[in-house]
């Protein structure tokens, strides 16, 4: 790979690669069973800098930020390069997030450029906070030919000749600015520096290290952290290839494994899950003799890869199960929400280990993860190289909130120092998370100190963030809460979020008021749901400036009421 | 052509039988995450199903912020 304390920023790193391995093959893009782009890496350059000069010509210079709001595709990663080649700022979006919520995003982070899907921009532009947009320059992606763009730029025809000017940063210029959350009241977007990334790269590459031909099967949107990491940053600078799949249906990732031969894979838990319950079955459905020999050879590979992996031995005792996965695959890696340890070790008995690691935006994507040696299942690994770990404030059972020191610390939330002062704090960013370093250095979790959840997907979802749905709704006041912080539950699966309902003097819950309630829900995105309410018959504690004081409420109603307490809706 | 509640009809019996419950459980505004009890990727199989009865092509996109199966309904209507 690139030696990347050579080199100052994102754009000077993948500049560098694109040099390097010019035909290595870097790209390909697979719709379902189509194949829609095959790029090498001189081919990729070859799309990105007449991109990257026609931008410069509409004003992108450093510091500029520019937003891509895209499924996980062959353009996006164009894009990007093409923004960092200039020496803007990246605003990766939520693709999944509405309109408005895009819209209110792309007014935070004051994004001057936009590099978006068509079938996305339709919905913005049909949204009625459209006039707030004040990108002044959009892209749009796969328009059909007679499609009318309100004054947007086809991505293809965006094009300009001569080449344009490289602008170099400085490790401690931002590169992206990330949104961990905040479509609510008060969006978090974490200023993160060329540092950082680079940081991240180096350290993870030590433990799960890419080299040309190794294939990278992307299913997680790039605005994923995860994804832009380990499916952008890291195979670029060390001449890999990453496989795009514009889709996440089971047949076709199953396809994809095989057609493309693939090395690694990163996934969300419930992908992991769904991969693990298909096998289940196809084991459940052989024939006694078989199943029982199949058992068997798991249980020799799980003795023979005890201390650590052994590909070839477990290629050779379970070649079916790993010429369904194309017969390369190395790894795969989950995060983004709790993972349990029976899925973790019933793939590392196959002879496919996961890198089960934990992390969180702020921190620079990844701050644990495990190393193999040996696998353990029951942690998410130790923290990765140049990562301190600290467990502050233990209880008697060494449990605390967990602490990270690092260089790839993001700088900032963005314009809001005072988050940013309650986050970090002499240097060590608060996760919020509760956890305990064992004797051998590896993290275990136990829950959220915060009020927040993360669903199987790998969303987080803060409560602030689910109010503003229910506003304007007939009661005195309410309140969201994660049921996990009002009753503190020593689990990070299955967590729910509850609405605190406070009603008028004499108003009392009817059934039209559910109702209310329950269809106000609808509207939100399954995954960002409340699961129940509970009826509060006290005054919401408050600041002078009239918010919430959520941490008293939580105190007081843990105090008086139990989960019990929760009607399910 | 098929109507919407045609459309919508199909739907609920193609639903029915991929998850195995009784078809008049099902109604067009039921949001289906809820009334079957799947997450999203189960939503994506059955939305496989339901491409090869209408002999369309639905992207994964398409089940952006869908919940009801009359909503469903009418993504497919428009690529009828």
């Amino acid at each position: 790979m690139l030696d990347l304390r050579q080199y100052n920023s994102l754009g000077e790193a993948l500049r560098a690669a694109l040099e390097r391995w010019p035909d290595e093959s870097c790209l390909i893009e697979a719709d379902r069973d189509r194949e829609n782009a095959r790029l090498s890496y001189r081919q990729f350059k070859e799309q990105a800098l007449p991109l990257a000069s026609a931008l410069q010509s509409a004003g992108l210079q450093d510091g500029s930020r520019a937003a891509i709001i895209m499924t996980n595709q062959s353009k996006w990663l164009i894009s990007a390069y093409a923004i960092f080649f200039c020496g803007g700022v990246l605003v990766p979006l939520d693709y999944k997030l509405s309109a408005a919520e895009q819209l209110q995003l792309l007014a935070h982070s004051h994004a001057e450029f936009l590099v978006i899907e068509y079938h996305l921009w339709r919905a913005l532009t049909q949204s009625k906070q459209f006039d707030n947009l004040k990108a002044r320059t959009v892209l749009v992606t796969e328009a059909p030919a007679s499609a009318e763009l309100a004054g947007a730029h086809r991505w293809d025809d965006f094009r300009a000749a001569g080449e344009p000017t490289f602008i170099p940063r400085k490790r401690s210029d931002a590169a992206c600015i990330v949104y961990s959350s905040g479509t609510g009241g008060r969006p978090k977007g974490c200023v993160l520096t060329h540092e950082n990334y680079l940081e991240q790269c180096v350290a993870l590459t030590s433990l799960y290290p890419f080299w040309p031909g190794v294939r990278y099967l992307s299913v997680l949107p790039t605005n994923h952290a995860i994804d832009f990491m380990v499916g952008f940053i890291g195979p670029f600078t060390c001449g890999a290839t990453v496989v795009h799949l514009r889709t996440l249906r089971p047949e076709f990732i199953r396809e994809a494994f095989t057609k493309y031969k693939i090395t690694y894979m990163a996934l969300v838990p419930m992908v992991l899950k769904n991969l693990e319950r298909g096998l289940r079955q196809r084991f459940a459905d052989l024939p006694p003799g078989k199943r029982k020999l199949l058992n068997a050879l798991i249980a020799t590979n799980r003795a023979l890869t005890r201390r650590r992996p052994h590909l070839k031995i477990s290629r050779a005792l379970l070649p079916q199960v790993h010429k369904a996965f194309g017969g390369e695959l190395r790894a795969l890696f989950v995060g983004g929400a709790f993972t349990e340890p029976e899925t973790l070790q019933f793939f590392y008995d196959l002879g496919i280990p996961v890198g089960n690691g934990y992390g969180c935006t702020e921190a620079g994507t990844v701050i644990t993860v495990n190393d193999l040696k040996p696998f353990r299942g029951d942690t998410v690994g130790k923290p990765l190289p140049g990562m301190e770990v600290k467990i502050t404030n233990p209880g008697a059972e060494g449990i605390g909130e967990v602490t990270v020191r690092s260089r790839t610390l993001m700088s900032h939330y963005l314009d809001d120092p005072e988050m940013t002062a309650d986050t970090i704090v002499d240097g060590w960013l608060l996760t919020g998370d509760l956890g305990r370093l064992d004797s051998s250095g590896h993290l275990q979790l136990f829950g959220r100190k915060k009020n927040m959840i993360v669903t199987e997907e790998g969303k987080n979802i803060y409560p602030e963030d689910i109010e503003t749905y229910f506003a304007g709704l007939p009661a005195k006041e309410f309140c969201v809460f994660a049921a996990n912080y009002l009753w503190p539950a020593r689990t990070m699966v299955g967590e729910q979020l509850v609405l605190v309902l406070h009603l008028e003097i004499a108003q009392e819950i009817t059934e039209a008021l559910v109702r209310e309630v329950a269809e106000r829900n609808r509207r939100l995105l399954n995954y960002k749901r409340i699961s129940g309410y509970l009826a509060w018959d006290r005054d919401f504690p408050l600041t002078a400036s009239l918010k919430i004081k959520r941490a008293e409420l939580a105190e007081q109603i843990r105090q008086n009421r139990d989960r019990s307490a929760v009607v399910p809706l | 052509m098929n109507t919407i509640d045609k459309t919508t009809d199909e739907v609920l019996r193609l639903a029915a039988e991929h998850f195995k419950v009784q078809r008049d459980q099902l109604s067009p505004g039921d949001d289906f995450f809820k009334k079957l009890g799947i997450n999203s990727l189960q939503a994506l199989d059955l939305l496989t199903r339901i491409e090869q009865h209408f002999q369309i092509e639905l992207p994964d996109y398409e089940l952006q912020g869908v919940s009801d199966f009359r909503t469903l309904a009418q993504r497919i209507q428009s690529r009828l």
